[in-house]
């Protein structure tokens, strides 16, 4: 089987494809954020492979394609943002403050809670990215001299948490303006995140890809900074 | 054809982000210079919505799947995230979810005052 499963072409793809497919019927049935169906399909892939002993870098070899496709899927939130340009216009100046305020928070917290702790600096590097999207993600991590690794761990994480917890994060702090809902779900947790702001609404879903660049190019110059703090 | 000729019109915008990311020595990932160039395209008239909606749509709906072979990959990661688990945990989801709260209200509360003023 294993033979089957290294020289297969659609196997991987396929897997994940059926692996999100129970994970969208479980969330359509009990309508529970935790039934996150990324959240769902990787814990399915990962028994799969756990029981059936199979590497699962056999099985990345066969997924990648489908990360292929991620550049682009990127790209084209300048579509929902386009369409969303007259609110985009209107609210300029309290969206760009709000990426500000809540990179800053990221990045603070994430100090403050490293010196309670105690971690080192590599382990402390290693998390400041952790609300920004993965290319960029990796790229500072690795300038400031964190385990790579562990920050693409830590921002998938970030990524599945935030969509969890989005929709009952809003209502709990009393976020009720869709323009507000996107920045704080895509500056919290970048594209994983903005998928589900693109389920919640249109405008939530384009103001959250618009957080994705700006709060990633802010905590480049911004983590720099930090850094040095530990 | 038209799936086809939008899919084409993406896929060569993502190629001239990675041009762009290969001459510029940002940090900035050719996905972000990609998602600048359409938008800039959009707005300039230069590329009418139509010649990438659906797909365009269609991608952003399936981007979740792109992230589960990253996402399994976790599993070769697990030793050196164990005897930083529990700190790690407590921060991501502390930090997470202060995030949230600090950008969703200071942009309620900007919004909320420009519409007073005006």
């Amino acid at each position: 089987m294993s033979e089957f499963m290294q020289n297969s072409v659609f196997w991987g793809v396929a897997l994940s494809f059926a692996a999100y497919g129970i994970g969208m019927m479980l969330q359509k049935k009990f309508r529970l954020a935790i039934f996150n169906p990324l959240l769902i399909s990787v814990i399915l892939i990962m028994i799969f492979l756990t029981v059936s002993k199979t590497d699962y870098r056999i099985y990345q070899q066969g997924a990648e394609v489908i990360s292929y496709f991620l550049t682009p899927a990127t790209v084209c939130l300048a579509i929902p943002l386009y369409e969303q340009m007259e609110l985009l216009k209107k609210n300029f100046k309290a969206i760009l403050l709000g990426i500000l305020s809540g990179v800053l928070t990221s990045l603070f917290s994430v100090f403050a809670m490293a010196i309670f702790f105690g971690l080192d600096h590599k382990e402390y590097a290693t998390l400041l990215p952790k609300s920004i999207t993965t290319a960029i993600g990796m790229g500072v991590s690795e300038e400031l001299g964190g385990y790579v690794t562990l920050t693409v761990a830590i921002i998938i994480i970030t990524g599945i948490l935030g969509s969890i917890l989005a929709e009952a994060a809003c209502r709990i702090f009393g976020i009720t303006q869709p323009v507000a809902k996107g920045v704080a779900i895509g500056t919290a947790s970048h594209a994983i995140g903005t998928s589900k702001a693109m389920e919640m609404g249109e405008t939530e879903g384009a103001i959250s890809g618009l957080s994705i660049a700006v709060a990633g190019l802010v905590t480049v110059a911004g983590a720099s900074v930090f850094a040095g703090f530990l | 054809m038209k799936y086809l000729r939008q899919f084409s019109i993406i896929l060569l915008i993502s190629l001239m982000g990675e041009v762009l990311h290969s001459l510029i020595p940002f940090p900035v990932p050719a996905s972000i210079y990609g998602l600048a160039l359409l938008f800039l395209a959009l707005t300039s008239g230069l590329l009418p919505l139509d010649k990438v909606k659906e797909t365009g749509y269609f991608l952003i709906e399936i981007m979740p799947l792109m992230f589960i072979p990253a996402a399994v990959g976790l599993l070769g990661a697990y030793h050196v995230l164990l005897p930083v688990l529990l700190p790690y945990s407590v921060i991501t989801l502390v930090s997470t979810l202060l995030v949230m709260l600090v950008a969703g209200r200071v942009t309620q509360f900007i919004t909320g005052k420009e519409a007073q003023d005006e």
